[in-house]
């Protein structure tokens, strides 16, 4: 699990180039960025406003806001249980300033910002992950967030879209980490008995507990291009079977082959693909305009 | 005070109390702990074994099939250690491949359809990570028991009697009650992997163990578990049918009170029981 890589600073300089060409892709806030791709130094404006590298086509990691403004329609996303904020478990050491300092850097109050929306014109409940925010770690405030996302849509008979990007469990939050997965898992059972459809759409990167609960569970299970996506760490295999593994290992490509991935589906085109999807699940059977 | 002395340079020599999460890892690790079957032998009679997920092969890691409880017909679900290399080697160390967690399935589903409660037996250090574990959806596997056991239409009752181990422990224990054995350990991962991600450290394990509530006790005081099941000194190896016996009255007592229930109250209840975790405030 990559809970804790570290994120490239700002404003790269040639020579630190060389050294993390493998690090986490991440839009930092200066003028040029450095593809994790391709190892090249782009403006920032010419990623567009999809964050797509324009000399290799690498996508760039987005932060949850970003993603909700890229899919849902104009001004439609009303955002759920802003104020909720995890306590501590364990009594994990400086978790509690850890949280705060990732609420200020995010400006979400966790891993995930939930909440519902149109796509297209249609209603659905939202919920997109962050990787940004302890890796997208799923603990107290991820799991109810994400549960009361489905409680709501099974209410209010919608339909729900989940954006996974997270590196698992909550390591921090221990054991009431590992109950989330249950938690969640049987709050989509709910939803799946009410006869609604579930979409998921996996993104860079969807590992651990999260891809063993809700990330594996949709009607149809979309991916970005080249996402990682697995159960188990890279670095833990490698480790059990003393062996390299090959580059496409864990990828949204590998998981389409081997039958876990409905479509890979490009960035831009993704808002399309989900309005087409919910009109094919629209219980009226036409688009509900307004 | 001449018994104490007795006691201190005899019994109390041998059996040390054993009190720290780290003694209790190393309990629930020992390869002479008792493993799934020695319980299911015990407990049930009848056992008839069944293999297979239907799909793809039969994980050894995994074992189930249907017995006896006294009178009522189970089916009962374990995952398997062995006591040697061995028998390790050929139950990959208890570690199940996604078509274990798919074959456990299959047969939850089947007690479902025959009405059947559910036992299972968890012990493991966690799903295993392979290369086939991956390409055959390790995480989908476990996924999918988590969204099944939610609504199986049956009672569930799940004992970890040594290694509670993440994901991997956690496909079978979605469950009406959950118990433990005094020794066992259950937690988010190892604490040799807690200790590598957090603080880059494996080596601070014992540090890790402690801090993580991963004793029964603890998680008996946090609502994870609603049972402990008392073992000997030093652990279930040293007095196996203590353990054994005590753990079939409570089964015994256990499945005819659920039985009774109505299945709607069983899954409501079963529903809420998950429900209620996690540590927020608003």
């Amino acid at each position: 699990m990559n809970l804790f890589k570290k994120k490239p600073l700002p404003e790269k300089t040639e020579k630190a180039k060389k050294t993390d060409s493998k690090s986490t892709p991440a839009v930092p806030d200066g003028m040029c960025v450095k593809c994790s791709g391709c190892g090249k130094t782009v403006y920032k404006k010419e990623l567009g406003e999809n964050k797509i590298c324009p000399e290799c086509f690498h996508y760039f990691r987005i932060g949850a806001k970003e993603r909700v403004k890229m899919t849902a329609d104009k001004n439609t996303f009303e955002e759920f249980d802003k104020t909720m904020h995890a306590l501590n478990p364990l009594n994990y050491p400086e978790y509690e300033e850890k949280i705060k300092s990732m609420q200020e850097k995010t400006g979400i109050n966790d891993a995930v910002l939930s909440g519902k929306c149109k796509i297209g014109g249609q209603e659905t409940v939202l919920c997109v992950m962050d990787a940004g925010f302890i890796m997208g770690s799923m603990g107290s405030v991820v799991g109810e967030k994400i549960t009361r996302a489905f409680e709501y849509a099974t209410e209010n008979k919608l339909p729900i879209i989940i954006f996974t990007a997270s590196g698992g469990a909550r390591m921090q939050e221990g054991i009431v980490s590992l109950m989330q997965m249950a938690k969640v898992s049987a709050a989509a059972a709910k939803h799946s008995q009410a006869g609604l459809l579930y979409v998921t759409v996996l993104t860079d990167p969807t590992t651990g507990g999260v891809t063993a609960s809700f990330a594996m569970l949709g009607d149809i299970i979309l991916s970005e291009p080249k996402a990682l996506i697995g159960f188990a760490g890279r670095r833990v295999i490698e480790q059990t079977i003393k062996q390299k593994l090959p580059d496409e290992f864990q990828s949204a490509e590998f998981l389409l082959e081997h039958g876990f991935v409905d479509k890979i589906v490009e960035r831009e085109c993704l808002p399309n693909v989900l309005t087409e999807i919910l009109r094919f699940h629209n219980r009226k059977g036409r688009e509900t305009n307004e | 005070m001449y018994l104490q002395k007795y006691y201190d340079s005899t019994i109390g020599k041998v059996v040390k109390p054993m009190s720290s999460a780290s003694d209790k890892v190393k309990i629930a690790r020992k390869v002479s702990r008792p493993t799934a079957l020695e319980y299911i032998n015990h407990i049930f009679t009848g056992f008839i074994e069944l293999h297979g997920d239907r799909n793809f092969k039969d994980d050894k890691a995994v074992v189930g099939g249907i017995a006896y409880l006294n009178e009522t017909p189970v089916t009962v679900i374990g995952i398997q250690k062995g006591h040697t290399t061995e028998e390790n080697i050929e139950r990959n160390f208890g570690s199940p491949h996604p078509e274990g967690y798919r074959k456990a399935l299959r047969l939850m589903k089947q007690a479902e359809k025959f009405k059947r409660p559910i036992i299972t037996f968890v012990n493991t250090s966690g799903a295993y990570c392979g290369v086939g574990a991956e390409e055959r959806g390790q995480g989908e596997a476990i996924a999918r028991n988590l969204f099944e056991m939610a609504n199986l239409k049956v009672p569930i009752i799940s004992v970890i009697i040594g290694e509670g181990g993440s994901g991997g422990a956690l496909a079978l224990a979605v469950a009406d009650r959950v118990w433990m054995l005094e020794n066992s350990v259950y937690s988010i991962l190892s604490p040799e992997g807690f200790a590598s991600i957090l603080w880059r450290d494996s080596s601070r394990a014992k540090e890790a163990a402690e801090l993580m509530k991963i004793t029964a006790e603890n998680l008996l005081e946090m609502g994870v578990i609603d049972k402990v099941i008392k073992e000997a000194a030093g652990g279930a190896q040293n007095d196996f049918s203590f353990t054994a016996n005590l753990l079939k009255t409570r089964l015994e007592n256990e499945i005819s009170e659920l039985t009774s229930k109505d299945i709607q109250t069983l899954l409501k209840e079963r529903y809420d029981r998950f429900r209620k975790f996690g540590d927020f405030t608003e």
